[in-house]
Order: C-alpha cells, then sequence, then structure tokens
C-alpha cells in the first residue's frame, strides 16, 4: 500500500520534523516500509500558471498552434503546442524556460520553423495523472505567473508498506489510522476527522434496508441527487494517482479517495436499481456479472446484496454491472458496510478475485467506522460540488456489535514482560496516543481498546504490551541475560547415534551425504523400471508427479545415483531421512526415520561390493552400541530388489532393516556395467538397541592352543553355532581363514582359539573340546575335513 | 718359514683388496682362515720344525691369523656400510607437488549448519529435540493460535494428506509436544524449558532458484518465569554474534505471526558491508534474517503452562538459507538435487 506524507499530515502536524526519520521510526515500530521511496514533484519546477492569449494554425503543420502565452510576466511567451485541447482563455501548466520537467530542461526550441519560448505541459508531463490527451486545464482562478506548486499538492513523499505486514491491523488500511501511528511515535496531536453532521437530515425518509444474513455486520446508506461534478479536484486526483489508484469520476474517486484515507471501502448504486436494499445469500448457484463486464459464478456460500430478490453486488468484494452509475443516474444509494471477514475471504479465494475492498474486509473492519466514513463522504461530497443533495435520512442496520475489550494489568507486568523499566507516564502517553481510554491507580492499570483495534487485534495483556513496547522503541531496550538455574542437559540417544552414523560413514568410509524428497517421484521411478508403492497421498499437490509419499528411501537414492553416475567410477552415498508406512490403528501416518545406504561400483564385483556394505553396517553397530549384526534371508517384494541376497538385519533381536542387491533391471538402467547395492536400517529402532558394555578381560599369561578347523560346509552359521553350543570358556575367538571349492563342494576353514586364564592347556582338553563340536556337526551332516593344531 | 707367513699376508693383501662382495669376502676367509685354508696350512706345516722355531713361527702364524681376521671383519663393515649407501642412492626422489588423493566423503551443507548451530545452543544448556515430518493439524495450526479461517494459514500453502494429517509447514509444530514433554520439569522442579528443534518443512509451491518446497528451519524456545523482550534481544544477539562469528547488530521490528506476542521480525547489519548499504541488503545496511518473539499466551496455555506464571520467547532460523549464505549456494535446488559434483564439496566445517 502506498502512503502519502502530505495525506498524513492532513491528520497530524508533522512540521519541524525529519520525514525520513519518522518513516524509519514507523517501519520498525508499526510495520515494514519498502527501501524505496518517492520523492513526487522533485523532477519539477518552474512551471507556472499561464493563459493562452492567442492561438493560430500553424501553417505548415496540421497539429501544431502558434500561441502567446500570458505567464504573469510582462510580455506573453511565443510557443508552439500540439495539444488538441488548446483554446483561447484556456489556462494550463507553463514551463517557463529553464524550467524542471521531468528530466527535461526547458530551452528555446525550433519546431517546424517556429520557435517555442517554454512549454505547455499535460498532466503525465507532470507526474500527477496518467492523462496525456492533451495539456492541463486549470480552473482555479489564480492568478498568471503563480507556481503550480503553489496551486496542488505535487511536492510529496511516498512511501509503500509492505502489505503482509498490515495483516493485523485493519485500522491501517487508510491514511488516518498511519496518521495515528505517526502522531504516537512523533508525540503529537491526532487531529480530529472533519465530517458532516448528519443529525439534519433525521426528518428525511430512510431507505429500504433489510440485513437478512447474519453475515452482514452493519450496514449504512444515505440516498444523494443532483450531483452534477464529473472530475475531482486535482489535489484529490493527485492523491489517488500518488498512492496507485486511477482517477475515474468524481463520485468513483470520491469512493475511493475515502477507502484510502479511511480505509473503509463504500459503493455507490444507481438508486433506481436498489429500492429495497436485501443482504442474503442464495440457495443455489448462479451467474453475477460484476462492473468488470466479467460473468462469476457465484454459490450459496456468498453474501450478495440485493435490490429485492435481484443480486446487485457481490458483498465485500465488487459491484454489479447492472447497478453502476450510468449517465441518466439522477439519485444515487451510498453503502459503508462491514461484513464477517472469514466469509469476505472465502469468497474471494472462490471467485479467484481480490479487490482493494475485499483485502481491507478481510482483516475484519471495525463496524463503528461505517456511519464516520458516511459523515465524512456527506463532508466532501458538499464541499466539492454545492449542488449535492442528502434526499434520506441515515440508515443504518448494526446487526452485529464486538464486545468492548477492556483489558487490567498492574506494572510487574509490564515489568517482567519487558524485563526495563518503563514508567507508568510513558505507558499512559503511549496508549492514549494509539486511541486507548488508559488509567493507572497505585500501578494498576485499566485500559479499553478503541473499537478499531477490538475487531480481534488486541484482545489480551500481552497485545498492549506489544503497544506500549514498539512505540517505546525495541533500539531503546537495555538487554540482559536470563536468570535461570542450571541444570545438566542429557544429550538424545537417537539424535547422538545420527550424529555417529554419520561420522562413520563421512570419516571412514567416505561416504556422501545427500537429502532428497519425502515423495515418490512418478516420472523418475518410471524412468529406472521401479513401481510407485501405494501409499498416503497428498490431496493439494500442485505437481502431480509427486502425489504418493515415499515407503523407502532406497528408490529415491537409486534416482539420484542415476544422475550421478558420470561423478565417478565408484562412489557410495547416504541420507537419513523419513518414510511412511501406511497408515496406524489411529489413521495417523506410520512415520519412520531411516538410514538408507548406496554403494556404486564400476570396478567391483557384485559380491565384494555386497560384504563391504554388509561389514560397514557391522561397524557402525559396533562402534555405537558395541553388538554384532546378523542376518535372515528373506524373498523381494519390492521392485527394485534382486531376488537373490536380500537379507534383514537383526541386533539383538531387533528388526533393523534389510541389505540386498538392486534388481538388474533397474540397475542396468542406472549404468549398464555397474554393480550397486543398498541398505536401509530404522534409526530409532537403532537408537533402542542399548549400549553393551566393555568387559575387560585380563589376557592370559599362558601359552594357549589355536586349531584349524576344515568343514565341508555351505555356510559358517551352523559351524559357529556349533561352536557357541560348545559353551566352552576356553574358547577365545574364531576366525574364518579360509574359504575354497573343489570336487568335494564348499569348504570353510575356521580357527578356534583356546587358552586358560591360570595354566598352560593340555592338548587333551582341547581335542575334547573339538571333538564335541565335531560330533554336532556331523550330525548336522557337516562333514570335517581336517583338522590342524598350530 | 717366515717368509711363507710373509707370502701368506701379502696374497691375502692382493685378494682382500679385490674384494667387493659379501659373498666374495666369505669365500676369502675360507681360503684362508677356514679349516682348510692356507693359514690352517702353515699351522700343519709346524710339525716339522725344531721346537724352537715352533715357538717363533706359531706366534708369527698367530698374528698373521689375527691380523687377516681383524682385516675381514674390517671389510665386511665397509661392504655393510656400503650396500647401505647403495639402498639408500637407490631410493627415488618422489614427487610431492603432484595433487593429494582425497578420497574422503562428505556431509550435506544443511548438516554442518545444523551442528554447528547444535553446538551453540548446547553450550548454552538447550536440549536438542527431533520431531516427526507428518503432523496434525492441531499441532501446526490450532495449538499455535492459529484457528481455522485465519488469515495466517493463507502464509503457507501447506501440503494437506488424504488422512487429514499434513507435511509440517513450520518446525513450530513441535512446539506443542515440547512443553508438554518438560512442563513437569518446569513446573515441580523449576528447570527452565530450553529446547532447540532443528527440522525439514514443506510448503506446497513452485520451485525455483529461490524457493523450494522442502527446506529446513530451526526453532528455538525458551520458557520460565521472568523471561523477557530484554532477555529475547540479548540472547538473539548473542546467539546470532555466535552463529556468523563476529559481532552482530541485531533490531527488531514489529511482526505478525499468531503464535508470539509481541512478535518481531529480526534483522542483522548486513554481513557484507557491515551496514554502510550494499547491493546484497538492497542498501538498507540489513537483512532481514529471523522472526521472533515472546510465545503467545494461548500457546502456553495449549502446552499446559500457566501464562500468568511463565514467560518464554521463540525464534525461528532458516537453516536452509543460512548453509546458502553461509556457503554461497546460489540455488537453493541444488541441496536436495543429491548431485555430488556440488555436495561432495562439503566436508566437516568447525
Amino acid at each position: 500500500m502506498f502512503l502519502s506524507m502530505n495525506w498524513i499530515s492532513d491528520f497530524v502536524d508533522l512540521s519541524g520534523l525529519n520525514k525520513m526519520d519518522l518513516i524509519a521510526k514507523f517501519s520498525l515500530s508499526t510495520a515494514e516500509v519498502e527501501n524505496e521511496i518517492f520523492f513526487k514533484g522533485s523532477d519539477i519546477s518552474g512551471i507556472v500558471v499561464a493563459e493562452i492569449l492567442s492561438v493560430e494554425d500553424h501553417p505548415k503543420s496540421k497539429k501544431l498552434h502558434l500561441l502567446k502565452v500570458d505567464a504573469g510576466d510582462e510580455t506573453p511567451y511565443d510557443v508552439v503546442c500540439g495539444a488538441p485541447n488548446v483554446r483561447v482563455g484556456m489556462k494550463t501548466a507553463f514551463a517557463k524556460l529553464g524550467a524542471q520537467v521531468g528530466e527535461i530542461t526547458i530551452a528555446p526550441r525550433e519546431l517546424a520553423g517556429y520557435t517555442s519560448f517554454g512549454m505547455c505541459c499535460s498532466e503525465k508531463e507532470l507526474g500527477i495523472s496518467d492523462s496525456n490527451a492533451g495539456i492541463m486545464d486549470i480552473t482555479e482562478d489564480v492568478k498568471n505567473g503563480t507556481d503550480i506548486k503553489e496551486l496542488y499538492e505535487i511536492d510529496d513523499i511516498i512511501f509503500e508498506v509492505d502489505n503482509k505486514s498490515l495483516t493485523n491491523r485493519p485500522d491501517l488500511w487508510g491514511h488516518y489510522g498511519i496518521a495515528r501511528e505517526f502522531a504516537a511515535i512523533a508525540g503529537r496531536e491526532l487531529k480530529p476527522l472533519d465530517v458532516a453532521d448528519l443529525t439534519k437530515y433525521d426528518s428525511l425518509e430512510k431507505v429500504d434496508l433489510k440485513i437478512e444474513d447474519p453475515l452482514c455486520q452493519r450496514y449504512s446508506c444515505l440516498k444523494f441527487q443532483n450531483i452534477s461534478r464529473k472530475l475531482s479536484p486535482m489535489n484529490m486526483r493527485i492523491r489517488l494517482f500518488y498512492c496507485g489508484m486511477r482517477g475515474l469520476n468524481f463520485l468513483a474517486d470520491l469512493t475511493n479517495y475515502l477507502m484510502l484515507e479511511m480505509g473503509q471501502p463504500m459503493h455507490a448504486f444507481d438508486s433506481r436499481k436498489v429500492e429495497s436494499i436485501r443482504i442474503k445469500r442464495f440457495d443455489k448457484p448462479f451467474t453475477f456479472t460484476t462492473l468488470d463486464g466479467i460473468e462469476r459464478e457465484i454459490d450459496e456460500n456468498t453474501l450478495m446484496i440485493c435490490n429485492g430478490d435481484t443480486p446487485v453486488a457481490i458483498a465485500g468484494i465488487m459491484g454489479g454491472l447492472d447497478s453502476e452509475i450510468v449517465e441518466d443516474t439522477t439519485s444515487l444509494t451510498l453503502e459503508s458496510a462491514t461484513f464477517d471477514a472469514a466469509s469476505i475471504r472465502k469468497s474471494t479465494v472462490r471467485l479467484a478475485h481480490r479487490t482493494d475492498a475485499s483485502m481491507r474486509y478481510e482483516k475484519s473492519l471495525d463496524p463503528e467506522m461505517t456511519v464516520t466514513a458516511v459523515a465524512r463522504f456527506v463532508k466532501l461530497l458538499t464541499e466539492f460540488d454545492s449542488g449535492a443533495e442528502i434526499i434520506s435520512s441515515l440508515t443504518d442496520e448494526y446487526a452485529f456489535k464486538y464486545d468492548d475489550v477492556n483489558l487490567t494489568f498492574d506494572k510487574k507486568f509490564v515489568d517482567k514482560y519487558t524485563g526495563i523499566e518503563i514508567s507508568n507516564d510513558t505507558i499512559i502517553k503511549t496508549l492514549r496516543a494509539l486511541g486507548f481510554e488508559a488509567d493507572v491507580e497505585n500501578d494498576n492499570f485499566t485500559v479499553k481498546v478503541p473499537s478499531f483495534r477490538a475487531t480481534k487485534d488486541v484482545t489480551i495483556k500481552a497485545d498492549i504490551i506489544e503497544e506500549i513496547t514498539r512505540i517505546y522503541g525495541y533500539d531503546n531496550f537495555d538487554i540482559n541475560t536470563a536468570k535461570a538455574p542450571l541444570y545438566p542437559v542429557r544429550a538424545d540417544v537417537e539424535k547422538t547415534d545420527e550424529d555417529n552414523i554419520k561420522d562413520i560413514l563421512v570419516k571412514r568410509y567416505s561416504l556422501h551425504e545427500l537429502h532428497s524428497y519425502v515423495w515418490q517421484y512418478f516420472d523418475e521411478y518410471k524412468q529406472l523400471g521401479i513401481e510407485v508403492e501405494e501409499n498416503v497421498e497428498l490431496i493439494n499437490a500442485t505437481n502431480p508427479n509427486i502425489k504418493t509419499i515415499r515407503n523407502s528411501i532406497v528408490p529415491t537414492q537409486l534416482c539420484q545415483v542415476k544422475y550421478n553416475t558420470g561423478y565417478a567410477s565408484d562412489f557410495g552415498v547416504f541420507e537419513i531421512g523419513r518414510t511412511v508406512e501406511g497408515l496406524n490403528a489411529e489413521g495417523m501416518c506410520d512415520e519412520h526415520k531411516k538410514l538408507c545406504i548406496t554403494l556404486f561400483s564400476k570396478t567391483k564385483e557384485i559380491e565384494q561390493l555386497y560384504f563391504e556394505l554388509r561389514d560397514m553396517l557391522a561397524v557402525v553397530t559396533d562402534d555405537i552400541k558395541h553388538r554384532n549384526l546378523t542376518f535372515k534371508k528373506i524373498e523381494a517384494t519390492h521392485s527394485y530388489q534382486h531376488p537373490k541376497n536380500l537379507n534383514e538385519i537383526y541386533c539383538d533381536g531387533v528388526k533393523l532393516g534389510c541389505i540386498g542387491i538392486v534388481n538388474s533391471v533397474v540397475s542396468k538402467k542406472i549404468d549398464k556395467k555397474a554393480s550397486i547395492v543398498f541398505a536401509e536400517i530404522d534409526v530409532e529402532e537403532f537408537a533402542k538397541i542399548t549400549n553393551a558394555s566393555i568387559s575387560y578381560e585380563e589376557p592370559s599369561r599362558f601359552p594357549g592352543i589355536d586349531i584349524d578347523l576344515s568343514f565341508l560346509s555351505n555356510s559358517f552359521a551352523p559351524i559357529n553355532e556349533a561352536v557357541n553350543n560348545a559353551n566352552c570358556p576356553l574358547i577365545k575367538g574364531i576366525d574364518v581363514t579360509d574359504i575354497y571349492v573343489d570336487e568335494s563342494g564348499k569348504s570353510i576353514t575356521v580357527r578356534l582359539y583356546f587358552a586358560h586364564p591360570e595354566r598352560t592347556l593340555t592338548k587333551e582338553e582341547v581335542l575334547e573340546v573339538v571333538n564335541g563340536i565335531v560330533a554336532d556337526l556331523e550330525g548336522k551332516n557337516i562333514k570335517l575335513k581336517f583338522s590342524f593344531t598350530i | 718359514m717366515s717368509d711363507k707367513t710373509m707370502e701368506v699376508k701379502e696374497s691375502f693383501g692382493a685378494a682382500l683388496s679385490q674384494v667387493s662382495t659379501m659373498e666374495e669376502l666369505e669365500k676369502l676367509r675360507v681360503d684362508y682362515v677356514g679349516k682348510k685354508g692356507l693359514v690352517t696350512d702353515l699351522m700343519k706345516e709346524m710339525k716339522n720344525l725344531s721346537n724352537e722355531e715352533k715357538k717363533t713361527f706359531g706366534q708369527k702364524v698367530n698374528v698373521l691369523k689375527n691380523e687377516i681376521e681383524g682385516q675381514i671383519s674390517a671389510k665386511r663393515e665397509e661392504l655393510k656400510q656400503r650396500e647401505i649407501e647403495l639402498e639408500n642412492s637407490r631410493m627415488p626422489e618422489f614427487d610431492v607437488s603432484i595433487p593429494a588423493n582425497l578420497s574422503r566423503g562428505s556431509y550435506h551443507p544443511i548438516t554442518l549448519v545444523q551442528r554447528r548451530c547444535e553446538e551453540i545452543f548446547k553450550s548454552m544448556g538447550f536440549t536438542v529435540e527431533d520431531y516427526s515430518e507428518i503432523v496434525t493439524d492441531y499441532e501446526c495450526f490450532e495449538s499455535l493460535n492459529i484457528p481455522k479461517n485465519h488469515p495466517a494459514r493463507d502464509m503457507q500453502d501447506t501440503y494437506y494428506l488424504e488422512n487429514g494429517q499434513l507435511l509440517k509447514s513450520q518446525t513450530s509444530a513441535a512446539q506443542n509436544a515440547i512443553y508438554k514433554k518438560y512442563k513437569d520439569a518446569l513446573v515441580n522442579e523449576g528447570k527452565p524449558i530450553k529446547a532447540i528443534f532443528p527440522g525439514r518443512c514443506f510448503r506446497n509451491e513452485a520451485t525455483d532458484a529461490c524457493h523450494e518446497n522442502t527446506f529446513f528451519q530451526m526453532e528455538g524456545v525458551m520458557v520460565d518465569k521472568d523471561i523477557s523482550i530484554s532477555n529475547l534481544i540479548f540472547f538473539m544477539k548473542t546467539m546470532l554474534s555466535e552463529v556468523f562469528q563476529k559481532d552482530i547488530k541485531v533490531r527488531l521490528r514489529p511482526g505478525f505471526f499468531p503464535f508470539v506476542e509481541p512478535g518481531f521480525e529480526l534483522d542483522i547489519s548486513c554481513l557484507i558491508c557491515g551496514g554502510e548499504g550494499c547491493p546484497s541488503c538492497k542498501h538498507s545496511g540489513w537483512l532481514e534474517l529471523c522472526p521472533c518473539g515472546m510465545i503467545h499466551p494461548e500457546v502456553l496455555k495449549a502446552g499446559g503452562i500457566d501464562p500468568e506464571e511463565y514467560t518464554g520467547f521463540a525464534f525461528g532460523l532458516g537453516l536452509t538459507r543460512l548453509a546458502m549464505m553461509k556457503y554461497g549456494i546460489k540455488d537453493i535446488r541444488d541441496l536436495n538435487s543429491g548431485s555430488l559434483k556440488s555436495l561432495a564439496q562439503f566436508t566437516e566445517d568447525k
């Protein structure tokens, strides 16, 4: 919203104060002011009122005229002018030699053989409107030679306030409210609004008006006739133009002017079209043509202003084409109303049509303002068009009244909230300047919130703190640290685990941490031949490609691996991110935090890569939890998984996730020759595993015995199990030393380490244990090939 | 007979001078002082001598033997030394100017910035909280004093799910749960609530170099008796000076956020120009950095905390924005792209 310093100065005397400083303070105390500030009229000088004494056609040009212009000096000036509207006796804006018009400095100028000693200017050239139809037609009775800036408010400082920062301030959507802030900031008096006395029309007939819907809070109206003025006063047009509004006609300009001044939107109907005003909604949808000529779909939730049963305007948004003021309109009905803010907001969204009026209504305007606005309108109307007549009494239906907001608090509350000392006197002065009724007695404050702040904005004590402190100035605060007791803070296990996992993967294994998105990318998955799996869906994603939430990070990560195949021949990536596995029993998303790792290699065999990944997970678990992992083969259930070597990962009886190979179809689409393996584990489950303590064992001082045993077996698991089953404290460890395949099948050689803490072992006692293990395995049809004592 | 010892001595001297390897030296040793060597042969010849002669000859042979053995061991040392020298000379000179092989992993830049912030807050006694990404309307809006139809809901385009939940549009969605988690300790044990909660947030909007639908924020709250605006400003200034590792000037402007009252927009003095005005701060000297404010009484109430007794402040920091500022990342989309060309550059950064 653009604001005019001149307009603000109508209501508060800011003379002698630096306007730029005030605007900067306003930005820190009230609402954000955009960086660019416009100094209107600063590029205009030396323009005076001048009268055209004579007009002659230019002999060589159809367009140009030769003028003699009286600019108040001894001799008239010869001027060549191309404007179509020149006439003898007309007063216009004349730029004398040396004058500044925008970037042009006026100098004598040859035009088709004649020299022009100055220039007659259009409003557009002076930057005060976008009218370029001809030179200015000045109707005011002023002496020739009068500086145009003495006649009109061309010099002004215009600044823009970010609309977003006014969301909660319905009172700041007009210059009067802004002036109140400036008055409080500057410590000057806010002048009362100059309004007409409407009581003198009380004897006139009322308008036929009825609010039939609770969404209309208040509706005030008044009838007029005999408005003859078509063009608005120049100063009014300049202000509207500077504030970003196009000048239309006097009546439309006046309603816009009132809106920019008071924040109260108004609308004028042709009285013939609104003989009985009814405000209501309709049972069925219909189409309605607004005054911009657009047909709009109106549904049963949209509040309408009607003439009886015929809709004439969309309440709070825009008038209808049919009831617009036209050429033969003789009398008109002025509407000044307030409506339910949420309803206007919803209608605006439905109609996809936001207007200057609806923007204000959405903020919860003060219903107390409607009648004042009418009185102000009458004041300005009769001032600028002395023939205008009021032909009805003020008709005002006030259906919904906000409760008064009265707040009490004490000095201690203010001290506690601010942490600094602000005197009672300052508090009272500030609140009163902002329009609050405020009193204090023995440090106890009683405050009545003004109606223009009480629609939703100021409702609680804490809101009062804001009023006091923002005017006090946050820059003026003494700042202090908090006085709070000290307690140790224990780090969250899950968070610590997460950090440790990242460190191990990055620092020990040189993996790269990535981030991705929480949904399944339809297009990308399709390219890799990965199915988008059924899961919870977004209902309002603008991009259909991201509709379904992911249930695993693996496919998302495979898409990223595909993107990076040119990065290096070998690389590994990981992410700790979220997945959703459908809904739980309460209908809530079953959300999980997962660690996903993918290794990609063009140089390593798949088996080597697979074991690299398995060992990585084992190291992570050993390092953080001091525990081992176990694996359990499972069937592939997702399109990206290879049917073989898919294993569930367990630790301390808890299922953590799985490790596997990427399905050949997907893998080949990523890279024809590369090996790709993945693992995904649940970080929350991982965090739940308790950290096994380190159990220190004194190393034996006596020589131990190591025995190699070679078994015909496809798997190490049963051998390990048999060794565990032996439950022998003398066994200090087991290693796999060799795996080979010959004509008899696959053989696994393990080395068992035996030791006794207090004496030298005998071969016999060790062999007894070994024999037990061998017998156990033989029972499971796993034969010993050979044994060898080292 | 003494001539013979002289002969042997001379021939040994000549042979020794020819020796250049350990093997030759060993052979020479065997040839002269070995069991069948020339010196041993001389000993054997003694039996043909008279007792008188035996004595002088024997002495001479012994001297010769000792001399030869001494020279052999000296030669051995010399050869060893030469061998080491030879080995040393064979060692090539390395070219240390070739680029180092930095086979290393990388952290996501958000992790780096987040860790830095966490460290600062932990040092001030804050707990670091994690929270789910999918939340309820209550968590994200209702409990934060944003009822249905509140205009503030227009400010953020939220991703809604078919079951009525939503992708959290702000880290504030964790506030309610955090208040409930710590309120008993606050009330019963007098432990102030001091928590930060970094997290991923989502907005339903089109992406470009400056806009992402998925980004990271970090929110922080402190609740206790007598927490004031003065504390808030102090804290923000201290914290941000730590984050940027220089003395930061801050200023507060009124800002409207339903879950704080009063609410502020906090600006910091421009990091590039220090407040003089430059293109990156649009010549204002200030950068808008984070929203903050005193926690709204309704929000405390919803968290089970009595706003008459306790006050607190809350603030939000855009981790994504911080990371972009810190590392000069120009396109926000690079962060979630998975592109290793970009992301592999971020190593530990303390």
